[in-house]
């Protein structure tokens, strides 16, 4: 039988890992968003004043 | 582009809340297993992010299939959408895969059959993403990205019946695996229910996240338009 001590080290780190790469993916597309509103919205007043 | 629809927003909320109980599910109702006790519980994560991400490689195939006939660029969005979302959680599978791996194994990774599979499918999805910014021309990246991820779609079933086809020290999950399995156990009716209810919140969760990346993807090409537009 594995270490209690040893085992839940490994759990821990398992879903830092996990949460890590899922919260990290949710910013990413949170920020692409972001930046893809500004550059519509910037490329529309342009639109505006040609 | 419109306000979130009501739906995504209905989406989110519950993606959320089955995440909360699948967290309830994994650390407060299934029991510890026996020989690996706490580690044992990566495992519900680690083939619910697995199933989804295969879902979606192969979801990918039958975008990349109807853009192939329809020729209708919506296709290529819904396309690229499933392979992106599909790489992070097959990625979150290689990486608790490799942490569980450690104190089961003696090793963090091993060129096993699975586990080779499984980094090559990785690898052919990765590489579709890169080879896509190459191609300028929208129609013939799409048309690129549709027979890729066709071609590609191959080797999910490889890397789903690898433990099946050769011998592997990975375990099976559902019926008899290879003999020289290590680390297999045996699942009470407490652990395949919070089994099953996680692979039904990340098929959830996948729905929802594919949603919002096609919102992504038709802003982009939106964004994209009016560019050429204010250029010309």
């Amino acid at each position: 039988m594995l270490p209690y001590a040893v085992s839940i080290k490994y759990m821990i780190g398992g879903y830092i890992v996990i949460f890590a790469i899922l919260f990290g993916y949710l910013i990413s597309l949170f920020v692409r968003w972001r930046k893809l509103r500004q550059d519509l919205r910037t490329l529309e007043e342009m639109q505006k004043r040609q | 582009m419109r306000s979130q629809p009501k739906g995504l927003t209905f989406m989110t909320i519950l993606s959320g809340l089955l995440f909360l109980g699948a967290l309830w599910m994994v650390f407060v109702y299934a029991p510890l297993e026996a020989v690996m006790n706490y580690v044992q519980k990566i495992f519900y994560f680690h083939i619910a992010n697995a199933w989804v991400g295969m879902l979606g490689f192969m979801a990918a195939a039958v975008a990349g299939i109807v853009y192939l006939v329809k020729k209708d660029m919506k296709w290529d969005i819904v396309e690229l959408a499933a392979v992106e979302i599909s790489l992070v959680f097959f990625s979150i599978t290689i990486a608790s895969g490799s942490i569980w791996a450690k104190p089961s194994w003696g090793t963090w990774w091993t060129w096993d059959a699975r586990l080779t599979t499984a980094a090559i499918l990785e690898m052919i999805y990765l590489a579709y993403l890169l080879l896509r910014q190459g191609i300028e021309d929208p129609e013939q990246r799409a048309r690129f990205g549709a027979v890729y991820t066709l071609i590609g779609s191959l080797s999910v079933p490889i890397t789903f019946f690898s433990i099946r086809i050769w011998q592997t020290i990975h375990p099976a999950v559902i019926g008899a695996g290879s003999s020289s399995a290590v680390g297999s156990f045996g699942m009470t009716p407490k652990m395949l229910a919070t089994m099953f209810y996680c692979l039904g919140t990340f098929s959830v969760i996948f729905v929802t996240l594919l949603w919002y990346r096609i919102r992504l993807g038709v802003l982009a090409e939106r964004v994209e338009q009016i560019k050429l537009q204010v250029m010309e």
